[in-house]
C-alpha cells in the first residue's frame, strides 16, 4: 500500500488550490451578503424544530416528567438514551482536533473546525437531557459542589456526579480549543470584511490578532497544550458516562467491558456524524477541493475500526452472559435477542455490525452516496444501541411482578426532534457566520507552504 | 483602512480577563450572603399577631412555664398552641376591659380560634418532633432563643438545613441536662464540650444525619 496509486490515495487538498484561492473560497461563504437557498430552507426547518424543543421543555416545566413515557420499572428512557447518543457524537471533534493534532495527521486540517463545532453543539444538546430529567430542573445547580445553606455536598461516590464534572469539563475544554483555533481565521475575516459591524464583531473575537511571529509561536504552544489537555477527555468522558450504567447493579449494565466499548462507540458515532455533515456540505458549498475523497476514506476507515471494537463489545456481552453462569445475565441477553425489543436489537446489529463491513471494499469507500447512507445507518444503529442498553436492561426487573414496557410518548419524540433541530440550527448559524474550514491550517498543508532551505 | 478599535481597547480587554475572575467570585460571595441573610430567612423579624401577646411579660415577667401553654411539647411532634380557654384562666379575672384583649374574649364567646401567625414554619418535607429533642436534652432556647425577652416572638435562628445539621452532626455542642431544658435563662457552662460529651453518651444521642431522619 506504500506506493499508493492515485485512486487509492487521493491528495489531502486539491493540488490546484493556492493560498489565495483557499482564503477566498472559505471566507467568501461567510462574507457574502446572500445565503444560499438550501441554507435558508434548512435553517428554517431547524429553527422550527428548535421552537418545538422550547415548547416541549416549557410543557415539561409546567407538567413535570410525567409527560414522558418513563415509569417504574423503566425510569430512564429517551432522556438518557439521547444524552448518551449526543455526547457520543461529540467525541469525533475532540479526537480529530486533539489526538490527530498530536499525531500530526495533517488531513485533519480540513475537517477539524466543523467537527469541533459539531462537538460543541452535540454536547449542548446532550447537556439538556440530564438537566431536564431531574424532575425539578430549576434546582440543577445542586449538582455542583458549592457552599450551600443545606450544609451538604453532592454524593461524590456517585458516577452521576462524576458525569457532571466530565461533561462540563468536556464542554469547556472543547469550547476553548475551538475558540483558540478560530482566532487567526477571525482576524482574516476582520481584515476582509467590508461591513462595519462585521469588522467590529470579528475584531472583538479575534482578540487583537496581528499574525506576528510571536503570536504564532504563542498560538502553537497554546494549541499543543490544549490538545494535551483534551486528549484524556476523549477517553474519560464516555468512560464516565458508561460508569453511570456499569456501577449500577443491573444485568445488562453491570459489565467491565462498558468503558472501552462506550468510548469506541462514541468515536464510531462521532465519525459517522462528521461524515453525514461533511458530504452534503462539500457538495452545497463546492468544497470538494478541500474535503477530498482522502478525508472520506480516512473517516470510513476509522468507522470500520471503531465499528469492529463495538462489535467485539456486543460479542463480549453475549459471551459473558453465558460464561458467567448467572441466570439473570443469561435471561437479560436472551430477552434482548428474543424479547419484546428483539427487533431493535437485531436492527442495531445490522446497522452497527453488518452494514459497516462493506467498508472493507475500497469501491464502497470511494462512493460518496454509499458512504452517506452508511453514515446515517451507523447513526441510527448507535442510537438503537443506547436504547437497547437503557431500556431492555430495565424493563425486565428481577421480580416478574414488576415487569413493564417502555413506550415513548409524543413529548419524548418532540424533545428528541427538537434537539436535532437545535443541533442543526446551531450548525447552520456556524456555517453562515464562521469559517467552517480552518483557513490557516489548510494554507499550512498546501504545497506552496513547503519551504526549502537553500543549501549553504 | 482605518482603525476599528481605539488604543484603550487593549487595556480594557486585559482588565476584563481579570474582571471575569473577580466578578464570578463576587457573585458567588453575594449569593452566599444573600441566601443566609435575614432577608431570606426572616430571622429576627417579629410578626404581627392578632393579639400582641408578649412572651417577655408572661415568661420573663410572670414566670409561666413553657408547658403551661404548649402542653403537648413533651409527648408530641407538635408543641401545641393553647386554646383560648388557657388565656381565659387568668383573663376572665384580670384585664377584663382591656380593648387589646377583645379578640380573646370574642374567641371565647364565639368558640372560634384566634388566628395566630406562625413564626417557626418548617417546610412540609422536613419532619420535626419536639418531644424527642427535649428527651435528648435540647433546650427550648437552643432553637427558639431567649423567648422570655421577646415582646413579640421572632425566629431566632435561620432554620436552614445547615443549621439543623450543625447540631445533628455535633450534638455535644448544644445538649444540656434534661432538668434544664425548660429554663429560659439557661447559659451553657464553660466546659460545654465536656458536659456535652458526657450527656451524649448518657442520653444515647446518635448523630442522626441520614436523609430519612428528617425527610421521611
Amino acid at each position: 500500500m506504500s506506493a499508493a496509486t492515485p485512486p487509492l490515495q487521493p491528495p489531502i487538498v486539491d493540488p490546484a488550490q493556492t493560498f489565495g484561492s483557499v482564503t477566498d473560497k472559505i471566507s467568501s461563504i461567510v462574507l457574502s451578503k446572500k445565503s444560499p437557498l438550501v441554507w435558508l430552507v434548512g435553517f428554517g426547518i431547524a429553527f422550527s424544530l428548535t421552537m418545538l424543543l422550547l415548547y416541549s421543555i416549557g410543557y415539561l416545566l409546567v407538567k413535570g416528567i410525567g409527560i414522558w413515557g418513563v415509569n417504574v420499572p423503566v425510569g430512564w428512557g429517551f432522556d438518557i438514551v439521547n444524552f448518551v447518543w449526543w455526547i457520543g457524537i461529540g467525541h469525533a471533534g475532540t479526537l480529530i482536533s486533539a489526538i490527530l493534532l498530536l499525531l500530526r495527521q495533517t488531513w485533519r486540517n480540513s475537517i477539524n473546525r466543523f467537527a469541533e463545532a459539531m462537538t460543541l453543539f452535540a454536547v449542548a444538546c446532550a447537556g439538556l437531557y440530564p438537566v431536564l430529567h431531574l424532575g425539578r430542573p430549576w434546582l440543577m445547580y445542586w449538582l455542583f459542589p458549592y457552599p450551600n445553606t443545606m450544609g451538604l455536598w453532592p454524593q461524590f461516590r456517585s458516577p452521576l456526579v462524576w458525569d457532571v464534572f466530565a461533561v462540563s469539563t468536556y464542554a469547556s475544554v472543547s469550547l476553548l480549543f475551538w475558540f483558540v483555533g478560530l482566532i487567526p481565521d477571525l482576524a482574516t475575516l476582520r481584515d476582509r470584511s467590508q461591513h462595519r459591524f462585521a469588522r467590529f464583531a470579528y475584531g472583538i473575537l479575534a482578540m487583537g490578532w496581528r499574525g506576528s511571529a510571536r503570536h504564532w509561536q504563542v498560538y502553537d504552544t497554546c494549541s499543543l497544550l490544549l490538545a494535551g489537555l483534551a486528549t484524556p477527555l476523549v477517553v474519560s468522558v464516555h468512560t464516565v458516562v458508561s460508569f453511570d450504567f456499569a456501577v449500577g447493579l443491573i444485568p445488562g449494565w453491570h459489565a467491565t467491558i462498558f468503558p472501552p466499548y462506550f468510548v469506541a462507540g462514541a468515536i464510531y458515532s462521532g465519525f459517522a456524524m462528521v461524515m453525514t455533515l461533511a458530504i452534503p456540505l462539500r457538495k452545497i458549498y463546492g468544497l470538494e477541493g478541500l474535503i477530498t475523497m482522502r478525508h472520506l476514506q480516512n473517516m470510513a476507515k476509522v468507522m470500520l475500526a471503531t465499528g469492529l471494537i463495538v462489535a467485539y463489545g456486543y460479542m463480549v456481552e453475549a459471551f459473558m452472559a453465558w460464561y458467567s453462569g448467572n441466570p439473570y445475565e443469561r435471561f437479560m441477553i436472551w430477552n434482548r435477542m428474543t424479547g419484546p425489543y428483539a427487533m431493535g436489537y437485531w436492527a442495531l446489529i445490522f446497522c452497527n455490525v453488518i452494514a459497516p463491513q462493506t467498508l472493507w471494499s475500497s469501491k464502497i469507500r470511494n462512493s460518496v452516496p454509499v458512504l452517506f447512507v452508511l453514515s446515517i445507518i451507523v447513526n441510527i444503529g448507535m442510537w438503537l444501541e443506547r436504547f437497547i442498553i437503557v431500556v431492555t436492561s430495565l424493563h425486565r426487573d428481577f421480580l416478574p411482578s414488576s415487569w413493564g414496557m417502555y413506550r415513548p410518548t409524543v413529548w419524548d419524540w418532540s424533545t428528541f426532534a427538537g434537539t436535532i433541530g437545535l443541533f442543526a440550527a446551531l450548525l447552520f448559524l456556524f456555517i453562515r457566520f464562521l469559517p467552517m474550514i480552518s483557513i490557516f491550517e489548510i494554507r499550512q498543508i498546501l504545497p506552496q507552504a513547503e519551504v526549502t532551505e537553500p543549501q549553504k | 483602512m482605518s482603525q476599528i478599535f481605539h488604543r484603550s481597547t487593549n487595556t480594557f480587554s486585559r482588565i476584563t480577563i481579570f474582571g471575569a475572575v473577580f466578578i464570578l467570585a463576587l457573585l458567588t460571595w453575594a449569593f452566599g450572603e444573600l441566601s443566609r441573610s435575614t432577608y431570606a430567612t426572616q430571622a429576627g423579624v417579629d410578626r404581627e399577631q392578632p393579639v400582641p401577646f408578649s412572651h417577655a411579660h408572661h415568661v420573663g415577667g410572670i414566670g409561666l412555664d413553657c408547658r403551661y401553654c404548649h402542653t403537648s411539647v413533651e409527648n408530641s411532634s407538635f408543641a401545641g398552641i393553647p386554646p383560648t380557654k388557657t388565656c381565659m384562666n387568668c383573663h376572665s379575672q384580670i384585664w377584663l376591659s382591656s380593648p387589646t384583649l377583645e379578640p380573646v374574649r370574642e374567641s371565647f364567646r364565639t368558640g372560634k380560634s384566634i388566628k395566630w401567625t406562625r413564626v417557626h414554619d418548617l417546610p412540609d418535607f422536613a419532619y420535626f418532633n419536639h418531644s424527642i429533642h427535649l428527651k435528648k436534652g435540647v433546650g427550648c432556647g437552643t432553637c427558639h432563643g431567649r423567648v422570655d425577652k421577646m415582646p413579640l416572638v421572632y425566629q431566632e435562628r435561620s432554620l436552614q438545613m445547615e443549621w439543623c445539621l450543625d447540631c445533628h452532626r455535633n450534638p455535644e455542642k448544644y445538649v444540656r441536662p434534661r432538668a434544664d431544658v425548660f429554663r429560659p435563662d439557661y447559659e451553657p457552662p464553660e466546659d460545654q464540650m465536656a458536659l456535652g460529651r458526657r450527656l451524649v453518651s448518657e442520653y444515647s444521642i446518635e448523630n442522626r444525619t441520614s436523609c430519612s431522619t428528617c425527610h421521611r
